[in-house]
């Protein structure tokens, strides 16, 4: 921005002027300069009111009532995504589970009417996810008995978790993320058997997988998985219930580096 | 993307459409194909960045190619019945109020200027975010701005204008009944 107060105002500081952006330092520089040229200074004053004329302009429209096609529109958007498959024919990951992901679709109110699932989710998994935090909490410090099964006996690990769980279980790949397997174990839990699979980054952070059945509340019918974040401390913990069984992602990590985490652990465990 | 959200940018949507099309129905036809756009192309939406913005482009998408449709047929048919229409529109607005002037002199502002001067004072837009939202560059987005500016404040200015030529003078044709 030029101020050399005896030239003229450029145009883009004109407009800045005009349109209220300008820093109070800049205004003052800005306004030393309309002082001195009373012809730019007079455009400057009739943009302005120009400005502000045209900031009322159709202002009741801001009040009517949104016509109901407008809003059908907008609601087959809604509608649109929340009956996506999850998963798009090729295998990859739906982009409305992406979307979740990324734009923090967790710990919210129900989106729209009728959508109980994301209400009976969350008080249901609270419970889940505390005890996949405290689990967290208890074992990660552990020097010498972090797991009880290493990752020497990974096929071992998953044939003996599965048949306790009841469930075939896969273990997610998280080299991609500088995560390797150290482990896992068996776990009590209110509603059953729990799995913890224990992974490590080359830094020695860990991170929890923490897998089990759950009551499924979900309403029939319903596609969507709702995912949930929650903070303990300097725990957080990521966590879904997918198909009656619970997912809970913990570690002492951003956020950020957690989601990303949860995400290449939920498409890796729920393609098909 | 959440519903409620969605449901919030319409006012302002309808809001301007309607200063950019100078027709009540124009602009909720321009609302609607908008939504219905974000509808198909939802994909594309950067999570995290900004909805109103991405609606904003939609919109200003739909619109520039819809203006450019009917000036290539104003250039092959230019007595069509749509023109007669429009411009009864504008004579049955022919009063002293100054809203309604303000709108009819924004409706002489070739589609470019107007829209970035709408973006930037009825909708707030930072001059960096109209310059995305219109796909141009940040010094044509100042220069359109600077044009729009002193041209409005020249018809504004100007005596009250009578007769029908100054409806098709170098104005965007307002799409009555948009074809589909």
């Amino acid at each position: 921005m030029h101020t050399a107060p005896n030239s003229p105002l450029q145009q883009d500081d004109m407009h800045a002027w005009v349109d209220e952006r300008l820093t109070p330092e800049q205004l003052h520089a800005v306004e030393a300069q309309l002082g001195q040229h009373p012809a730019q200074h007079n455009e400057a004053l009739q943009w302005r009111s120009q400005a502000d004329a045209l900031r009322v302009l159709h202002l009741d429209v801001l009040q009517e009532p949104v016509p109901a096609h407008l809003l059908e529109s907008a609601q087959r958007i809604s509608t649109y995504r929340h009956g996506v498959r999850q998963w798009t024919r090729w295998g990859g990951m739906a982009a409305s589970v992406a979307l979740a992901f990324a734009c923090g679709w967790w710990g919210r109110p129900a989106l729209f009417p009728g959508d109980e699932l994301a209400q009976t989710s969350r008080t249901l998994n609270r419970g889940f996810v505390q005890q996949a935090s405290t689990a967290h909490a208890v074992y990660a410090p552990e020097i010498r008995h972090p797991v009880e099964v290493t990752s020497a006996e990974q096929a071992h690990l998953v044939q003996w978790l599965s048949k306790r769980l009841g469930r075939p279980l896969r273990v997610p790949d998280l080299s991609a993320q500088g995560y390797v397997l150290m482990g896992g174990r068996l776990l009590p839990g209110d509603t059953g058997a729990r799995a913890q699979f224990m992974f490590q980054n080359t830094g020695g952070a860990r991170i929890t997988l923490y897998v089990g059945g759950v009551t499924d509340a979900s309403p029939k019918g319903s596609q969507d998985t709702v995912f949930q974040f929650s903070n303990q401390g300097s725990n957080r913990s990521f966590y879904w219930v997918d198909h009656g069984f619970g997912y809970a992602l913990t570690g002492a990590l951003e956020r950020q580096e957690l989601m990303a985490l949860s995400e290449a652990v939920y498409s890796q465990l729920d393609a098909p | 993307m959440p519903p409620r959200q969605l449901h919030e940018q319409i006012p302002g949507l309808r809001r301007y459409a309607r200063a950019l099309t100078g027709n009540t129905w124009a602009a909720d036809d321009l609302v609607q194909d908008t939504l219905e756009r974000a509808c198909s192309k939802w994909r594309l939406w950067l999570a995290g960045s900004d909805l109103r913005a991405w609606l904003f482009t939609i919109m200003h998408n739909i619109h520039a190619s819809e203006v450019r449709k009917l000036v290539r047929q104003q250039q092959l048919a230019p007595t069509g019945p749509w023109e007669d229409e429009a411009q009864q529109v504008a004579e049955a607005t022919s009063d002293n109020d100054i809203r309604l002037d303000l709108q009819r002199c924004l409706m002489q502002l070739p589609e470019d200027q107007r829209s970035v001067l709408l973006l930037v004072v009825l909708e707030d837009m930072s001059y960096a975010d109209v310059a995305r939202i219109t796909s141009a560059p940040l010094g044509t987005v100042m220069s359109r701005l600077s044009r729009a500016r002193s041209r409005l404040q020249t018809l504004m200015n100007a005596p009250a204008k009578a007769g029908p030529s100054s409806a098709s003078a170098g104005a965007d044709i307002v799409p009555l009944h948009r074809s589909r």
